[in-house]
């Protein structure tokens, strides 16, 4: 019981606290909102912790699988080495471990990224696909908008501003109802937290 | 004869007038002075002092323009006073304006800009607890179907079935990001109905707070089933705090699994389409949910259900059907039509010239 209720007090206490220091600008408030932020910096910073030792222990436990034990060979092999490396000789520029960070691991992110032009492609021609109504307007505006933004689309007098037109008024008012809402829904959850209502995040 | 009288008008000079600066922590001073309009093109620089009292350290603390007679001191302390002067360069002559009257700093104790916010605030707050209270009285109330949210028993119901897990993305964020607790309870509603039919659900995490809560999340749901045997530590874990690699990593995951059913709640950017489209090439159900408005798109093309926006806020209490959590869906609803009642009324009194809002918020 009381491992329930202990932190549902103190998230009272504290959100209670720090929405009223949000309309307090004097220094008192101030500092107390410093002092949260240092809490939650030494929070990470233990969760960190506590996550690299999960990391350890998946990749350990997958060794023994046949059809993953190679890749978490890899992981394993890849966290050690930059653990030596970075410990032992240091991170900063010029270091081996700087170097295997801007030649192994921003490339590797980079090509990770560059998937994202095919897997675009593909799902534009899901979306653009014509099965009723909708999705024949969806794929007409479309047509529209990347016509628009291209060279071409420029020298055709009605598009660049039909473009223009279709951003900054269907577009950016569908875009306000869905933030007004997410705006509300984020107050709505925080208050559920705060009053206790909602209990889900302690696991129900 | 020019130098005599710039020399004159400038020896005459006022000090600087000093003000505070409102609604701030009383870290700030603004400082004016006046130029005779003659002078401009022939100081050549200027720089402000400022005497902090009652030490009477000297500091030149920002040089100025002739053009912009007004300077915000951001340098200061409420627990001391300070005057200023400004010094004027011209040609191989410098002459110091005289000392402004001691001004303190005041740390104020509310940010009036904000009383706007507040009272929306309360009213919000006042509405929500309206209809929590309704409904502690026994009174139903009706949700709308969420497709999405109707669907979930469908997608857990299905992996079961083909006996494979259940793979759960509570978002890139990090815990300070209200979409990731929302991500979060519902992951709890998930589990446990994963665990009432003994389906595996793997939680890879890319935040270490964030980890640590789902964890905890999962074996709490696993308890209040009353099946702590079902959980398995391995079942949530670290991936990596890298947003590609993340990505990279769950993508092998989707197709190595082979997941039946894919859930990808909370903040997500870039890597959503990567994701999303590697879970549909496995064939696996999707259902998705997020309040990134730009990411939405790709959701909504590639996951068979989508959560939009707030829905994202109100998958909780739907799945939980809890009368408390329903109620503050309602309350929501009723703020979002006072919003709209607002913003219709406010946009026919600015057609018609009468813009009461302006500046308010």
């Amino acid at each position: 019981m009381l491992q329930r209720r202990i932190p549902l007090v103190i998230v009272f206490i504290t959100g209670v606290l720090m929405s009223i220091q949000y309309f307090i600008p004097h220094p008192v408030s101030q500092s107390a909102y410093n002092i949260a932020l240092t809490w939650f910096r030494g929070v990470s910073s233990m969760a960190y912790a506590i996550a690299v030792i999960s990391f350890v222990r998946h990749h350990s436990r997958r060794l023994k699988q046949p059809q993953n034990s190679f890749y978490s060979a890899v992981a394993l092999a890849a966290f050690l080495f930059m653990c030596i490396v970075g410990f032992g000789f240091g991170i900063e520029e010029g270091t081996v471990f700087y170097k295997m960070y801007l030649n192994v691991q921003v490339p590797l992110q980079a090509t990770t990224f560059s998937l994202l032009a095919f897997y675009m492609a593909s799902a534009a021609y899901r979306a653009f696909r014509v099965k009723g109504f909708e999705a024949t307007l969806l794929l007409i505006t479309a047509f529209i908008v990347m016509f628009g933004v291209t060279t071409i689309g420029n020298y055709i007098p009605f598009i660049p501003k039909l473009t223009e037109w279709l951003m900054a008024v269907p577009n950016l008012a569908s875009k306000r109802g869905i933030l007004i809402g997410v705006g509300l829904g984020m107050i709505s959850t925080s208050l559920k937290i705060i009053l206790g209502i909602e209990r889900n995040w302690l696991g129900g | 004869m020019i130098w005599i009288y710039l020399i004159i008008t400038l020896l005459g000079n006022a000090p600087p007038r000093v003000f505070d600066v409102p609604n701030d922590g009383g870290n700030a001073l603004r400082v004016e002075w006046q130029l005779p309009p003659d002078s401009l093109g022939k100081v050549d620089s200027m720089l402000i002092l400022r005497k902090t009292l009652p030490e009477g350290k000297v500091d030149t603390i920002a040089k100025a323009f002739t053009n912009h007679p007004e300077f915000v001191d951001e340098g200061v302390n409420y627990k001391k006073a300070y005057r200023y002067s400004i010094l004027y360069f011209i040609g191989p002559v410098q002459i110091q304006s005289k000392w402004s009257s001691p001004a303190k700093p005041i740390a104020s104790w509310i940010d009036t800009r904000k009383i706007p916010l507040f009272i929306l605030m309360i009213l919000y707050t006042t509405i929500l607890l309206v209809y929590i209270f309704t409904a502690r009285k026994g009174r139903e109330l009706y949700l709308r179907p969420i497709a999405g949210l109707e669907a979930v028993d469908e997608a857990v119901g299905r992996a079961t079935e083909m006996g494979r897990p259940i793979v759960y993305i509570p978002g890139l964020s990090t815990i300070s990001d209200v979409a990731t607790i929302a991500a979060l309870n519902i992951l709890a509603h998930i589990t446990k109905k994963a665990g009432e039919y003994e389906t595996k659900i793997i939680v890879p995490v890319r935040n270490p707070v964030v980890y640590t809560i789902a964890r905890e999340v999962v074996k709490e749901a696993y308890y209040t089933i009353g099946r702590p045997d079902l959980f398995d530590p391995g079942q949530v874990y670290f991936a990596t705090d890298s947003q590609f690699g993340y990505a990279a990593h769950v993508s092998a995951l989707m197709t190595r699994e082979k997941s039946a059913t894919n859930f990808f709640m909370g903040m997500f950017w870039a890597e959503s389409l990567i994701l999303a489209e590697t879970g549909a090439s496995t064939g696996a159900i999707q259902v998705a949910g997020t309040d990134a408005v730009t990411q939405l798109p790709f959701f909504v093309v590639t996951c068979d259900y989508t959560l939009i926006g707030e829905e994202l806020y109100a998958a909780s209490a739907y799945l939980s059907k809890e009368p408390l959590l329903t109620a503050s869906i309602k309350g929501q609803d009723q703020m979002k039509l006072l919003i709209m009642v607002a913003m219709i009324l406010l946009s026919l009194l600015s057609v018609f010239g009468v813009n009461i809002t302006l500046g308010l918020f």
